[in-house]
């Protein structure tokens, strides 16, 4: 216990010296946060539209009107012709056309079916597939309006036949806001990144300064060596959580509305495996450049890509999906999402905390492993 | 170039060729990841994972969920029996989606002519997917509605009306499908991380090691020692550019449909503007850790986050919109997507070529800058 104690001390002396890197640790994820917290959102609130209105007609500006009425489009452009449509389109002026051709009114009252086009820009297919959503919707109620006009200009009942309404409710998130779900994700990014940039050199630095001889004759076993190298990690992340959390409720109104102790503790779990997979790293590199592409490479990035942070696992391909198990921050963003946004507890959440801990202290105990046969 | 400038090339290729390790992970990791990863990104809903509570259990209501099971769109993933199984499926991530068909439906359908409630209870904490299955349960209700009147009017020998209809045409990528705008982001992102980290160890290394010194007694001038360290690098990150547009090309169908010339050019000017920060990261630290963490931080998650590749920029904040610029991916992203997706020329782009020029000019004066106030 007692060299542990004194590993720590040696350990918070260097944090000492290096003040720009204490900051960096610091600081820079709640400055992260408020920027990038800020910045992800995909809600999809003006859909820029330009219109060709070729008819010109009272039912034609009827319809414009209900557009604009729905508040999810900007009438940015009216135009003439083909051209200037494909011209605004092209240059990414707008991501809708509208063109209501000519004999729109005329068909109508004569009770056929007038064709609308509408032209979208579809090289960003979620917000295309979004804003056609939203132009089917107000089409359909202009049309029901129609219908309705006529039926009762015949003095029919309103309805011929029974329909099936639909009432959605949102659950969670009733606004539909993308931000409340990016948050929480980029605190679980953010803690992935400071523990990792801290363990995955360290080992790695006393080999290349050969400091690690030292520590090799020294009679420290390698598991303490390791717990000692890993507290004031966990510590300065656990730290790091706090502020990050704080900044979320304040900044961002995200209150958790779950178990703030349960919270704490997945954390702590998490912090375990992500520091795990750092001294992982730095044990099987031989020099910090190397110790730096891994991170970057084999843990870092498949943990932006493959844990749901933005990308939903369930729209992957079933293999890519099985080999997201193996991403430990996909079950911390399910904890995390689940606590701060759900507010769920324990009884939901304990398979992906059994998988958590599984995981970190696997690999804890395979870094430890591994260093061992190195001093021999 | 000259002869000093050639020589420290020279030499930074040897150090670079005699870790072999480091020159695998360099050249063959990011290949790697853009085939595992392009899978992964996509925003494309389908299988939507749907629980039913059918409380009617009437050929009707039967029916109806026939018709949404029928589409690729859901999936029945649970039949719930009791009220309080709703909130398990939604709390443990069991359905997406719940449906409840309430016990009356039938008889409101038929009987009455009235409206047949049901709810879909959605799960929103991903505010971007429940968006698009609100969407899809509107349109799949939409269409059974109108499939059921044509059969009421048909047996009273009229026919449906639908007075007005709207075609939509998506250009540019006729299926939506999310990952061909994705794509471009994912090879900018894999780039730029590639060019950032790998070079913004080279001036740090001989200032830690203490080979520095060397060079600041040699008749080297600053301007020269850093366009020496840089060429590898940018000869390093083009062959990764192109192992990854190939990548691109046989695996995800990326066809570019502008011009090769002008991917190359725009290639080429966006990699020396990542390596010319990397180069700026490498002046500014002190130590390989210090290195390490400005350059995750300077490189990752802006390319990630703040670059237009996931969340569109014009839904951003201003003052966050304002912040974008500080990634250089941003503009190559711009020119990529017109490149590969739109296939327009260079008139559609050519400002955000002048950006990255500037950027280059901007990252490589401050870092000759810093550097010349650091070593004297």
């Amino acid at each position: 216990m007692k060299t542990i104690l004194h590993i720590i001390k040696k350990e918070f002396l260097q944090f000492k010296r290096d003040p720009k890197m204490f900051a960096i640790i610091l600081v820079a994820p709640v400055i992260q946060l408020i920027f990038l917290g800020y910045a992800a959102n995909l809600d999809v609130e003006k859909v820029h539209t330009a219109i060709f209105d070729q008819d010109k007609t009272e039912t034609s500006r009827n319809y414009i009107e209900q557009f604009k009425g729905s508040g999810y489009f900007t009438f940015d452009y009216y135009v003439n012709n083909y051209d200037e449509l494909q011209d605004k389109i092209d240059n990414g002026k707008v991501i809708l056309g509208l063109v209501i051709e000519k004999g729109f009114e005329e068909k109508i009252n004569r009770r056929e079916t007038a064709n609308l086009q509408a032209i979208f820009d579809g090289s960003d297919g979620n917000t295309a597939s979004i804003a056609a959503g939203y132009a089917q919707l107000v089409t359909t109620n202009f049309s029901k309006s129609i219908v309705t006009e006529y039926l009762d200009k015949m003095g029919r009942k309103i309805k011929p036949a029974g329909s099936v309404s639909a009432e959605t409710r949102v659950w969670y998130n009733p606004e539909l806001k993308t931000r409340v779900f990016m948050v929480p994700g980029i605190v679980g990014l953010l803690l992935m990144m400071v523990t990792l940039i801290l363990t995955s050199l360290a080992i790695v630095k006393e080999k290349e300064i050969g400091t690690l001889e030292q520590l090799i004759v020294t009679p420290i076993k390698p598991l303490q060596l390791i717990i000692g190298k890993l507290i004031p990690f966990a510590l300065l992340g656990f730290v790091s959580v706090i502020i990050i959390i704080n900044a979320m409720a304040i900044i961002f109104n995200i209150a958790v509305r779950g178990s703030i102790i349960l919270l704490f503790v997945s954390t702590f779990i998490y912090i375990l495996s992500t520091l795990g997979l750092g001294l992982f790293v730095s044990t099987i590199s031989k020099t910090q450049q190397q110790a730096m592409m891994l991170a970057i490479f084999v843990v870092m990035m498949p943990m932006v890509y493959l844990s749901g942070f933005a990308f939903p696992i369930e729209n992957m391909p079933k293999f890519i999906q099985y080999i997201t198990y193996l991403i430990p921050l996909r079950y911390f963003m399910t904890i995390i999402r689940g606590i701060i946004l759900k507010g769920i507890g324990f009884a939901e959440l304990w398979p992906n905390l059994l998988a958590l801990f599984v995981i970190g202290a696997g690999i804890l105990f395979l870094s430890a492993m591994r260093f061992r046969k190195r001093l021999e | 170039m000259n002869a000093r400038t050639r020589a420290i090339a020279k030499k930074e290729i040897k150090q670079l060729l005699r870790d072999k390790r480091m020159m695998f992970v360099i050249l063959f990791f990011p290949v790697f990841l853009l085939a595992i990863f392009g899978y992964a990104v996509n925003f494309d809903v389908k299988h939507i994972q749907l629980a039913v509570y059918d409380m009617d259990k009437s050929d009707k209501s039967r029916e109806f969920i026939n018709s949404l099971s029928s589409s690729e769109y859901f999936d029945i993933s649970k039949i719930i029996e009791r009220d309080d199984e709703i909130k398990t499926a939604l709390d443990e991530k069991d359905a997406q989606c719940v449906l409840v068909v309430p016990k009356d439906f039938s008889k409101n359908l038929y009987g009455k002519r009235e409206e047949a409630k049901v709810q879909f209870l959605i799960d929103g904490v991903d505010g971007n997917t429940a968006t698009i299955i609100k969407n899809y349960v509107g349109a799949a209700t939409q269409s059974f509605n109108s499939n059921f009147q044509k059969e009421i009017l048909a047996k009273n020998g009229a026919k449906l009306y639908v007075p007005v209809s709207l075609e939509p045409i998506f250009m540019f990528n006729q299926e939506l499908k999310s990952a061909k705008f994705l794509i471009p982001g994912l090879i900018a992102m894999i780039l730029i991380i590639t060019s950032v980290v790998s070079v913004s160890l080279s001036l740090v290394r001989e200032k830690e090691r203490g080979t520095i010194e060397q060079i600041n007694v040699s008749s080297l001038n600053t301007f020269e020692l850093l366009i020496g360290k840089a060429l590898p690098y940018i000869i390093i990150a083009l062959i990764d550019a192109v192992f990854i547009l190939v990548a691109g090309y046989f695996l995800f169908d990326v066809v570019t449909s502008g011009s090769y010339l002008l991917l190359f050019i725009s290639t080429l000017i966006f990699i020396i503007a990542s390596t010319s920060l990397g180069i700026l990261v490498s002046v500014i630290a002190d130590s390989q850790q210090v290195a390490f963490t400005i350059a995750t931080f300077a490189s990752l998650l802006p390319s990630l986050i703040l670059s237009g590749f996931i969340f569109p920029i014009e839904g951003m904040p201003f003052l966050i919109q304002l912040l974008t610029n500080i990634t250089p991916a941003k503009f190559y992203i711009v020119c990529l997507r017109a490149v590969m997706l739109r296939g327009v020329g260079l008139e559609a782009f050519w400002q955000q070529l002048v950006y990255l020029t500037m950027f280059i000019i901007f990252f490589l004066g401050l870092a000759t800058i810093i550097r010349r106030k650091k070593s004297a």
